[in-house]
């Protein structure tokens, strides 16, 4: 049906042909959006219109005014489910909008929708997701990477313009990298976790995924700053991001870790080690580092975060929220039966290895220890970051692994975050950028720049250098362009 | 290390979990292999090392916010999502039998 003849319908006329799927809300919208700006100059009957109304007066609200967005299924949105990829949580309608969300929508984003993800953003393939995996654009047969793999895969297929995700250990940074867009987890404390979903409360950090470095530099911005509701959002000034931004690779001291380098799958070596001699012939020094606590970072990572995890899910408890399991006995027997259907099988092995390393006995053995190695791994850090401004080195082992692949033995999943883990723990920024395809595999190959705590612009800076030397990377051959 | 089946239970009961015949079968082992793992943090000498108890710098939070009364959602929002209710309270199974 054309534009003209869809408004010609009456209200109740246009209902029903959208209840029987013969017009989509979107080609109606844009018919009445079409009409509004064809006749409204003669009319005058509108006195806003959302976004384009400020548009054509030039009075945009900022860079956001108007742009498709999505978001990932951790962040409340008032009324509109949020599932957190869990069974225990279907049909969940928030009763406020979390932080960030509340950001984008006074920038004026368009906010379309909710995103894939590991349930309760434990993975890094999002095939954890109790809503089926969600593929890679890049060949359809591979993970999108996890648990922001709808984030990154949105973005990477041009659903979306830009997209947030959270990362607790590595999941913006890797599903990034697998998807061949760019990502960054701020430094603890720069975006509130207000009203998103608590995984591990003390590594969790929103940050964005998008197509270019000063797209994703543009959605910090926005996102950004303190919020009195979150008790960890830092008081800090935001920089302001776009003024450094084109500053250049000369003279930054790169760090390169020579534990990141050993072992490293050679087409993925080989892509880093290419973007690390770019970076010399742009002016910038590259200095030999150590962070010898690099191998301790897994286990630390999962006995704390689980620790967390254990305590964050207790909140599931057929009580207050989400999915209660009718026919159980007394109130222990409805907690356990309503756990039992609800949780997938990463949160309940979660859960069991938390509950064990807080449990009486194992506490100073499991999680007391693993909280002074987390203190051995910011001081290799704080070692570090006083011979060079930025570390830089891979974003993950291997390019996307095929789906099915890991999902058999948790503990190989996990080795996948070897490199992304340590930036959380030791709650500095880090950002994942694309740095060409991986030579035989022929998809992205990932570049991870960490920085001080809340240099986050100088990792904008040294991604934008890189990016431009480099030029974008082809559409994903995976899907139709 | 290996767990038992019986400490594998003990473990579900404390967090709340009823496993099934399955979950009873694989449990033990993937649980001994993660914790097989984890357990080279035992290789380091930690010894005078602080644990971090803060992901913050003590420089980098914010001041406490004065203690007072601010708007919250009200008892028809928060309780809009229970499965179960009964005028302005959660309603939930039998406790004291």
């Amino acid at each position: 049906m054309s534009g003209g003849g869809l408004l010609q319908l009456s209200l109740l006329e246009l209902s029903e042909r959208l209840r029987a799927r013969e017009v989509s809300s979107r080609e109606a919208t844009l018919a009445a959006l079409g009409r509004i700006e064809a006749t409204d100059g003669k009319v005058g009957a509108f006195l806003a219109v959302t976004a384009d109304a400020r548009a054509a007066r030039g009075e945009r609200l900022g860079p956001l005014d108007g742009v498709p967005l999505a978001v990932k299924d951790i962040f409340l949105t008032k009324g509109v489910p949020t599932t957190a990829g869990s069974r225990i949580l279907e049909g969940y309608r928030p009763p406020y909008d979390a932080a960030v969300i509340e950001r984008l929508r006074g920038a004026g984003a368009v906010l379309l929708g909710k995103l894939n993800m590991d349930e309760f953003a434990m993975g890094s393939s999002n095939e954890n997701s109790a809503y089926g995996p969600c593929r890679n654009p890049w060949d359809l047969a591979r993970t999108p990477g996890g648990s922001s793999g709808g984030s990154a895969a949105a973005v990477a297929a041009r659903q979306c313009f830009g997209a947030l995700g959270t990362d607790t250990g590595g999941s913006i940074r890797e599903p990034a990298a697998f998807c061949g867009v760019v990502g960054i987890k701020p430094t603890y404390g720069r975006v509130s976790r207000y009203g998103v979903i608590a995984f591990a409360s003390s590594l969790d950090q929103v940050g964005p995924l998008a197509r270019t470095v000063a797209d994703a530099a543009a959605l910090l911005q926005v996102i950004a700053g303190r919020d009195e509701r979150d008790m960890t959002s830092s008081a800090r000034p935001v920089d302001d991001y776009r003024a450094t931004l084109e500053a250049g690779a000369k003279g930054l001291r790169i760090g390169v870790p020579r534990e990141w380098l050993e072992g490293l799958e050679p087409g993925v070596a080989a892509r880093v080690r290419e973007a690390l001699a770019t970076y010399e012939r742009l002016g910038a020094s590259l200095v030999d580092v150590s962070l010898p606590h690099t191998k301790y970072g897994i286990a630390a990572y999962y006995l704390i975060a689980p620790a967390e995890a254990s305590s964050n899910l207790a909140r599931y408890d057929g009580v207050r929220y989400g999915l209660r399991t009718a026919g159980a006995k007394g109130l222990r027997g409805m907690y356990a039966a309503t756990r039992r259907q609800g949780f997938g099988p990463e949160p309940k092995r979660r859960i069991m290895i938390g509950t064990y390393a807080l449990s009486a006995g194992y506490y100073d053995a499991y999680y007391l220890r693993a909280q002074k190695v987390r203190t051995l791994l910011r001081r290799d850090f704080d070692r570090a970051f006083e011979r060079c401004d930025v570390v830089a080195g891979p974003v993950t082992p291997t390019v996307a692994f095929r789906l099915g692949e890991k999902v058999d033995d948790p503990l190989q999943m996990y080795l996948a975050d070897v490199y992304t883990v340590t930036c959380n723990l030791a709650a500095l920024p880090g950002l994942a950028l694309p740095c060409g395809l991986h030579a035989r595999e022929g998809v992205p190959v990932g570049l991870q720049l960490l920085g001080r705590p809340f240099d986050e612009a100088t990792l904008f800076r040294a991604a934008r250098a890189l990016e431009r030397e480099q030029g974008p990377l082809p559409p994903p051959r995976g899907l139709p362009a | 290390m290996s767990l038992s089946l019986d400490e594998v239970r003990r473990i579900a009961a404390l967090a709340r979990l009823e496993l099934s015949p399955e979950e009873e079968a694989v449990l033990p082992g993937q649980l001994s292999a993660i914790l097989d793992y984890v357990r080279q943090l035992e290789e380091l000498d930690v010894s005078g090392v602080e644990p971090m108890t803060h992901a913050l710098a003590s420089g980098d939070a914010a001041p406490l916010r004065e203690d007072e009364v601010r708007p919250s959602l009200g008892p028809a929002e928060a309780l809009a999502a229970a499965p179960a209710r009964e005028g302005t309270w959660f309603k939930v199974p039998r406790i004291i039998e």
